[in-house]
């Protein structure tokens, strides 16, 4: 388990790395970032100046370097339109993203896994289908029409839930959260369920297509045969087996429902990092975006490496064989 | 039966329309894919009013609920937007634009990826690692954070848009196309091609991937219909088309301030008209899915 351990750290430094160069010649090395930081009309001795204070002139690689050196020691530079360290400002912005996609994961896997081992379970039964007819459509509307929807029902019409914003906030350990107050938690729900959609319809899925193999499978027809309730069947050997793809994807559907807050958090005016990104991609404020792109893809890499660690915590056969 | 007779007779594609006929549900998606789609192509030949003719759109006229009957005594069917534009005409035009798109990244993803996949099953060793390893790394990259940066980076427009969906999509080609490839190259007859005179990209290209097509045909249907919801939610967002071509994605944006003031159709029915063609081409690739999938045969 050790080795396994080492050998998937260092295989995630390699990919880090080789996203940090790709972020890197991606962002900066396309267009010129000198023609956002100064204006046009400044006389050449300052364009030069501030040229060679960013680095500009110097080689690429020498500015990757430099990129690097700066990154590893947690300097990712000044917002050029907040004019504070970008550090400060996503920290600032990311508990509220972690919120909203917490509450949509974990609400998608709490009643998709649930729905899913039902409508595989029965798979002919009136209400399998509809279950699965609720899960085309939730791959198919598109998240933001969704939220439209959402605000035109029941923040316009009906007025029982805010249309956007988060609403007051609660502090635990210095970081503020909304879902500590009721009034904070109106404000959640509609983001968080928009959000939520899609992985529920994601979830469904996979249990399902797990529970139409497992129940033809040999060890399901063994523990019948034992004499074993059918709920001990489906609780306790079913569920262990489709486990796997379930921790998998709900692993790296995390990661990518913090990529799809984007949209919601634009649509709610939740104040998180998918808005900042956003705003920072009109405002070409390259520094964040970098940041952005980084701490995402450390997230990315960070989960994929959970997920196998939880592999080889789950299935004994994962340590041994191929890494 | 009468299902059994033609799968007796009929040639491979014949058999599996039989089975694809025996899902109501998918033929009906079928013909709306193909019905809508024929209706977006040809918006320009039939639609009531061209949307961006400035000069035929009527001020008065603007913001005005479905059914009302404009001052050149028109009706408009599903209501007008914020510059007077027949929304009716709008949906089709921007239909057009999100069809196109949506097969043009598509096809292209299906290219590019498909050869990719294939090309690294057949070669094996270090350039098979190194291209699925950075299909794989992509794969793990969220699709709409990788076509928000590239369509930033890129700027507006139709061929950039294009551009950041086939980056972001055509990673799952690539990987499906592996898979397949893998699978086919083992077996005899690639063996059995190769040692005869034919070169090895003939080889690729004439036998094994049209080997594996089928898996890679699911996908596509699955993209294209992504390629459209992507393609709209980059326009949603102010970094798709730019204002001169005005995707369903666009309409809603557009309609989105008007909402709270509880002018729903302007963003509502764009949507209704978007969500019916993705649902029907995922409701088509499900049952190609499950058709194709021989754990489900009984």
């Amino acid at each position: 388990m050790l080795g396994f351990l080492i050998q998937r750290v260092l295989q995630a430094a390699v990919v880090m790395l080789a996203i940090s160069a790709l972020v890197f010649v991606g962002v900066f090395a396309i267009g010129n970032p000198i023609d956002v930081l100064i204006s046009p009309d400044v006389t050449q001795q300052i364009r030069l100046d501030t040229i060679a204070r960013y680095g500009f002139d110097q080689p690429l690689w020498k500015q990757y370097l430099t990129f690097l050196d700066r990154l590893v020691r947690g300097d990712f530079g000044r917002s050029f339109v907040f004019n504070m360290p970008v550090l400060d400002l996503i920290l600032s912005r990311l508990p509220a993203t972690l919120e909203l996609t917490l509450a949509a994961v974990l609400g998608a896997t709490l009643f998709g896994v649930p729905l899913g081992m039902y409508a595989g379970y029965r798979p002919d039964s009136i209400v399998s289908k509809a279950i699965m007819g609720l899960s085309i459509l939730g791959f198919s509307v598109p998240t933001f029409w969704i939220g439209l929807i959402f605000i035109l029902v029941f923040a316009v019409h009906l007025g029982w839930l805010p249309a956007g914003g988060r609403g007051p906030t609660a502090g635990i350990l210095g970081v503020e959260w909304s879902f500590l107050s009721l009034e904070g938690l109106s404000h959640l729900l509609l983001p968080a369920l928009t959000l939520s959609l899609f992985r529920l319809a994601l979830m469904i899925r996979l249990a399902r297509a797990g529970m139409r193999e497992a129940i033809l499978s040999d060890y399901v027809k063994f523990a019948r045969a034992q004499g074993l309730s059918e709920g001990k069947v489906i609780g306790g050997h079913v569920l262990k087996n489709i486990s796997i793809p379930i921790v998998t994807v709900f692993g790296l559907e995390f990661g990518a429902t913090l990529a799809f807050a984007v949209v919601t958090e634009t649509i709610f005016s939740w104040p998180g990092l998918g808005k900042l990104i956003i705003d920072s991609i009109q405002s070409l404020d390259r520094p964040v975006m970098v940041a952005y792109l980084m701490l995402v893809a450390f997230l990315f890499i960070m989960i994929n490496f959970l997920v196998d660690i939880a592999y080889a915590a789950l299935d004994p056969r994962l340590r041994t064989g191929r890494a | 039966m009468i299902g059994l007779k033609i799968l007796d007779r009929g040639t491979p594609l014949g058999r599996f329309w039989a089975e694809f006929c025996e899902n109501r549900i998918a033929l009906v998606s079928f013909w709306i894919v193909l019905i809508v789609s024929a209706l977006a192509v040809l918006a320009p030949l039939y639609a009531p009013q061209d949307p961006y003719d400035i000069g035929k759109l009527v001020l008065t006229d603007a913001r005005r609920p479905p059914g009302h009957v404009g001052a050149g005594g028109y009706v408009y069917w599903l209501g007008t937007d914020a510059q007077g534009r027949d929304l009716l005409s709008a949906i089709l035009y921007g239909l057009r634009i999100s069809v196109q798109i949506g097969i043009a990244a598509g096809a292209i993803a299906f290219v590019v990826g498909g050869t990719m996949g294939a090309t690294a099953a057949f070669l094996g060793g270090r350039v098979e690692v190194l291209i699925m390893r950075f299909v794989d790394m992509q794969l793990s990259f969220p699709a709409i954070l990788l076509a928000l940066v590239i369509s930033a980076v890129l700027g507006q427009g139709k061929w950039q848009i294009i551009a950041a969906l086939v980056a972001a999509q055509y990673a799952y080609f690539a990987r499906t196309a592996h898979g397949a490839a893998s699978a086919e190259r083992a077996k005899e007859y690639i063996e059995a091609a190769l040692s005869t005179p034919l070169s090895a990209r003939a080889v690729v290209f004439r036998h094994l991937l049209p080997n594996c097509m089928p898996p890679l045909i699911v996908v596509a249907t699955v993209q294209v219909a992504n390629s459209i919801a992507l393609e709209a939610t980059l326009s949603f967002l102010g970094l798709g088309l730019p204002v001169t071509e005005p995707s369903l994605g666009m309409l809603i944006a557009n309609g989105f301030q008007y909402m709270l003031s509880g002018r729903y159709w302007i963003s509502i029915y764009p949507g209704i008209a978007l969500i019916v063609l993705i649902l029907a081409i995922n409701l088509v690739g499900d049952q190609i899915r499950d058709q194709l999938n021989p754990r489900l045969k009984r």
